[in-house]
């Protein structure tokens, strides 16, 4: 009887939770028009975001399509369908590793970064100091970041899908001798633009839409303590990773 | 002054080298030239089985793609499939008694069409039918077809 009350308030929390993250969604989007007329914040934000995030998102893409290439090389050579390896790289970054590993590392990069920024606005009553000068923190602080994230995202996955797929190129070409000329003409025959290509950036802009809003919804609501905004900083970075991948299996079978 | 210019064009690079990607990775590792080639004719065919053939296969001539498969649908009547193939437009002197018929690349690829020319001097156009067809070679069919020869009495 006490699980089942336990399990009810669990329930509860969660519900709570997503309406919380709902809401406070329309009201960013319901602020979207009004900051765009500042484009300077947002790119900063993009800056913040973005750009600090390249060299990671680069690095973590080339290790990537490398692993793919080199996993890749060893099932198909059993198969002799080593001709193959370019469509399997580049068909596994585009559709699934490519939007969802970005998502992930965002979520640690700039997640974090954000919700622990706005955290510590809170606990250091910056936000309420804005209120008392008849300044918005929504619109002033949150939405430019809000939407910068959702801006970042479909680039940074681009990047990982293309150091992925030249990752994939210099192991499997260069390294396994793999033709060159099978490897990109198979690629050129079997990915789809429409299919495979925008269903990939479709589902990097829901990512990063979801990982964006609950970085800055945990921020924005965290409790004003030092131990608050890093239980924050937490909860930002195990929500993101369910969310995204909750996300992606319904993507996934929604699209394909 | 001068940090917020760094920002600044740091933050520029970073969106010119994102949508520089997301251009590469869609112009070269995909089918995009497929989507190009709208100009062009289309003819019909019926066959009596189209095997595993899909929507965007490949339609060939000698063995050089010539154009691709747009739509197939099931004749109402003869209940036969009715293929829609879109053939470049630089392809315009395909004679109109062509042999089409559905072929496998390789022993377990995937189905396309190809076509045999045939000695006709009127050509293919938009929106005729290539008569003469010959439908997909079912593996189980065949081999089917193989046992019962095999078990007739007094064949051998």
């Amino acid at each position: 009887m006490r699980l089942l009350r336990e399990a009810w308030y669990i329930l509860l929390g969660f519900l709570e939770m997503m309406g919380a993250c709902g809401l406070f969604l329309v009201r960013l989007i319901r602020y979207t028009p009004h900051a765009l007329r500042r484009p300077t914040l947002i790119f900063q934000q993009i800056f913040n975001i973005g750009a600090m995030s390249l060299v990671l998102i680069m690095v973590s893409g080339l290790f990537v399509g490398m692993v793919l290439g080199l996993q890749g090389f060893n099932t198909l050579n059993k198969f002799a369908a080593t001709s193959a390896l370019g469509t399997l790289v580049a068909l596994s970054l585009l559709r699934e590793l490519g939007p969802v590993m970005t998502a992930l590392l965002y979520a640690g990069r700039a997640g974090t970064a954000l919700t622990s920024e706005i955290g510590l606005m809170r606990a250091t009553e910056q936000l309420a100091g804005m209120e008392m000068m008849a300044v918005d923190p929504v619109r002033r602080i949150v939405v430019p970041r809000f939407l910068a994230g959702v801006i970042s995202m479909p680039l940074l996955v681009g990047i990982f899908n293309a150091v992925g797929i030249l990752g994939g190129y210099w192991l499997g070409v260069i390294h396994m001798h793999v033709d060159q000329g099978s490897f990109w003409s198979d690629i050129h025959t079997r990915v789809d633009l429409r299919d495979d290509f925008f269903s990939g950036v479709a589902k990097s802009f829901v990512f990063g839409v979801a990982a964006t809003l609950i970085a800055v919804f945990e921020g924005y609501y965290a409790q004003p303590t030092a131990e608050g905004v890093s239980r924050a900083t937490t909860r930002t970075v195990v929500n993101s990773a369910v969310a995204v991948l909750a996300l992606d299996f319904l993507l996934t079978a929604l699209m394909f | 002054m001068k940090q917020t210019r760094t920002i600044e064009i740091v933050t520029g690079a970073f969106i010119v080298l994102g949508f520089v990607a997301l251009y590469i990775v869609a112009t070269s590792a995909t089918n995009i030239g497929a989507y190009g080639e709208n100009k062009g004719y289309t003819v019909s065919a019926e066959f009596n089985n189209i095997g595993g053939l899909k929507p965007r296969a490949a339609v060939t001539m000698a063995g050089v793609a010539i154009g691709r498969v747009t739509d197939i649908r099931l004749d109402p009547k003869s209940f036969n499939a009715l293929v829609s193939i879109q053939i470049d437009g630089r392809f315009n002197q395909i004679p109109d008694d062509s042999t089409a018929s559905i072929l496998t690349s390789g022993l377990l690829g995937e189905n396309y069409i190809g076509i045999d020319a045939g000695g006709s001097d009127k050509f293919l156009k938009q929106g005729s039918g290539i008569q003469y067809t010959q439908s997909a070679l079912v593996l189980e069919k065949l081999i089917g077809q193989f046992f019962s020869k095999a078990a007739e009495p007094g064949s051998k």
